[in-house]
């Protein structure tokens, strides 16, 4: 198996207001969010992050997409840092979180257009992808309909196909299902596994048991920041089911801490 | 580099054009509500001092001096009636409409100015003229009669005139000024302000909604993912503001400069309205109209990245575009530009200084220099700043 993620005692540690502090309900000024994490994701894999919401899989997935730096350690992604090479990284990967917006103001044709001149795809490669692409979502009826006329679920398919205009080796996806109705989030398992067919690797976070189950060909359970678990789903579950296996996990470590 | 900063700048532009309220709200209409209203003001005021002027006017009078007959009987658009005024006549004259002015003399008036003596202490000989103000044809007379009345009362005592103009030398002009000159000190107090107004009444319109309103909706972290670099960004940010900002201070700069006419009313002020300016003249204020809206496209998106959002960004700018607005006041209190190259490495200040020595034909190329070169190294110092603000966690995803 060709390595093609490599994370190295990543650690981030944020500094909280004292609003920030009331909601945390901490006296502590310092929150951190990820704690010396290393991991491996191999091409052609689905590799999932499973942890329970402000466990640290948002930050992780930001710290390799280069939005965020890493306070310490590393991650090489396709043999580029994301502390030293963050252009470079930025052009392996596609990145989708539910935070990342597209303009109201266009249309689908020409954010497509738009991106693709960001990450120097060339013209007649941009208008066969485009092609491809708007029809296995069912986006090329509403190409020229300006983004803020789209239904919800139309959105989320356009950003997905917005952050693979450049067909990246890569593919991080922070909740890939998260807040879409049945129809999409089915689009889009079935277009994660198609990618993965393709020879891409995908990284998602996610806290959807089924979802871990269904995709992931390798898991890393975290937890507060830390990697408690990380392997293949048989090596992590060791015979039991991944819901009661996290629990068991989730216990060791609240468990540990008290 | 260049491309993605390009296509930063394509995109902005198409967003701009695209949006045919935005484009019309800030383009199109400045510089036609400034020609509407501007042209508006000027025939309001044109029409004030005009009105009436045509209009004959009843002039009754009273006891009339036979000195001062040949000028009243001559006095233009009135009817002379000479006969003794009643008390109704007088009262008559509270209706705004009637176009009539009273005068009364005292009996034997030549004789009493001839033997008056101040140094008697009996009260001078009184002209008494009854008019009314809110009609316009009435105090135009009233106006004619007391300065011509005034004229005589000084031609009494006359011991030496000023600057007097005699009938066969009539084009002759104790102000020593050019016609060039007054018409450059009445622009150069009024326009650069003016275009320093529009230049950021366009940045306004648009910066705060390109930065901080990008970072309010969550698109400008969907730009920060590409491989496109932060610089880039920045300096396609700011460049397409700038130039949608030069648009919009130029539709309001047409609308000042074909509304101009109508608003100097060219006979008071004593010269012809003739842009008498040079080519150069023109090249350094197109440069510094240019270094000027590029620094404060630099600035606007500085604070507009800093900002929470479009509301908060808003806020931010208000401080900054008030000491803006106090430097383009600068000119109405001073006499002369500065001569201290120093003072035009001040933000700005600079640009009003320079545009102000330009239009009162004062420019000389060292300030032009120091402040071109000034303001774009300040606008590189902005740009690296909103690249370094594009590159934090803490200022583009704190909330």
């Amino acid at each position: 198996m060709e390595e093609i993620l490599r994370v190295e005692g990543l650690s981030k540690t944020f500094t909280l207001s004292k609003k920030q502090q009331k909601i945390e309900r901490t006296e502590s000024k310092r929150k951190v969010a990820v704690d010396n994490l290393t991991f491996s994701a191999y091409r052609g894999e689905i590799f999932g992050l499973l942890g329970p919401n402000g466990a640290g899989k948002t930050t992780t997935l930001r710290m390799l997409s280069t939005l965020i730096r890493p306070d310490s350690g590393d991650a090489v992604l396709d043999g580029c840092s994301v502390a030293g090479q963050p252009e470079e990284v930025r052009a392996r990967i596609g990145f989708l979180t539910s935070e990342l917006k597209l303009e109201d103001f266009f249309t689908p044709n020409y954010l497509f257009d738009f991106f693709s001149q960001l990450h120097h795809v060339d013209e007649t490669t941009c208008k066969e992808r485009k092609q491809r692409m708007f029809e296995r979502f069912g986006i090329d009826k509403f190409a020229e309909v300006k983004v803020a006329n789209l239904s919800t679920g139309m959105k989320q398919k356009l950003s997905l196909v917005i952050s693979l205009v450049h067909n990246p080796e890569i593919v991080i996806f922070d909740e890939p299902t998260n807040g879409l109705d049945v129809l999409t989030a089915r689009t889009v398992t079935d277009y994660l596994k198609e990618l993965r067919s393709e020879g891409k690797t995908i990284i998602l976070s996610t806290h959807i048991f089924s979802l871990v189950e269904r995709l992931c060909d390798r898991v890393g359970v975290i937890i507060d920041g830390r990697m408690v678990a990380c392997g293949t789903l048989q090596e992590v579950c060791d015979g039991m089911n991944i819901e009661d296996r996290f629990f068991e996990l989730y216990k060791e470590v609240k468990g540990s801490e008290e | 580099m260049k491309s993605n900063a390009l296509t930063i700048i394509k995109k902005e532009f198409a967003r701009f054009f695209g949006d045919r309220q935005l484009l019309f709200t800030t383009v199109i209409m400045p510089g036609l509500l400034i020609y509407i209203i501007y042209s508006l003001m000027g025939n309001g005021m044109e029409k004030m001092m005009t009105e009436g002027q045509d209009e004959m006017v009843t002039l009754r009078v009273e006891n009339l001096p036979e000195s001062l007959a040949p000028m009243v009987e001559e006095m233009p658009s009135t009817t002379l009636l000479q006969q003794p005024v009643t008390q109704e006549e007088i009262d008559n004259l509270e209706d705004k409409n009637l176009n009539e002015v009273v005068v009364r003399f005292p009996e034997e008036f030549d004789e009493m100015v001839e033997t008056y003596s101040p140094q008697t202490g009996v009260a001078a000989p009184n002209v008494e003229i009854y008019y009314n103000s809110a009609n316009n044809a009435s105090s135009r007379v009233y106006t004619m009669l007391d300065a011509q009345l005034s004229a005589y009362e000084d031609q009494m005592s006359n011991r030496f005139d000023i600057n007097r103009i005699d009938g066969e030398d009539e084009e002759k002009s104790y102000d020593m000024a050019s016609q060039d000159d007054v018409l450059g000190s009445i622009l150069s107090k009024l326009i650069p302000m003016l275009i320093l107004m529009m230049l950021f009444s366009g940045v306004m319109a648009i910066a705060p909604s390109s930065i901080a309103g990008e970072k309010e909706r969550g698109t400008i972290a969907t730009l920060l993912v590409t491989p496109m670099r932060r610089n880039e960004l920045a300096l396609g940010k700011v460049v397409s503001l700038s130039g949608i900002a030069l648009l919009s201070g130029l539709s309001s700069f047409l609308g000042i400069v074909l509304s101009l006419p109508k608003m100097i009313p060219v006979d008071a002020a004593g010269v012809e309205l003739g842009l008498n300016y040079t080519g150069a003249d023109y090249t350094v204020l197109l440069l510094t109209i240019l270094a000027t809206v590029l620094i404060m496209a630099s600035v606007v998106s500085l604070l507009s990245a800093l900002a929470k959002d479009v509301k908060n960004a808003g806020t931010m700018i208000t401080p900054f575009m008030l000491v803006v607005m106090f430097c383009g006041l600068m000119p109405m209190f001073q006499s002369h530009v500065p001569e201290n190259l120093a003072a035009y490495l001040v933000p700005f200040y600079n640009s009003i200084q320079v545009m102000t020595a330009t239009f009162a034909h004062e420019m000389t190329w060292a300030p032009v220099i120091v402040t071109l070169c000034s303001n774009v190294v300040y606008s590189g110092v902005a740009v690296w700043g909103l690249t370094k603000m594009f590159g934090s966690e803490k200022v583009m995803f704190s909330r």
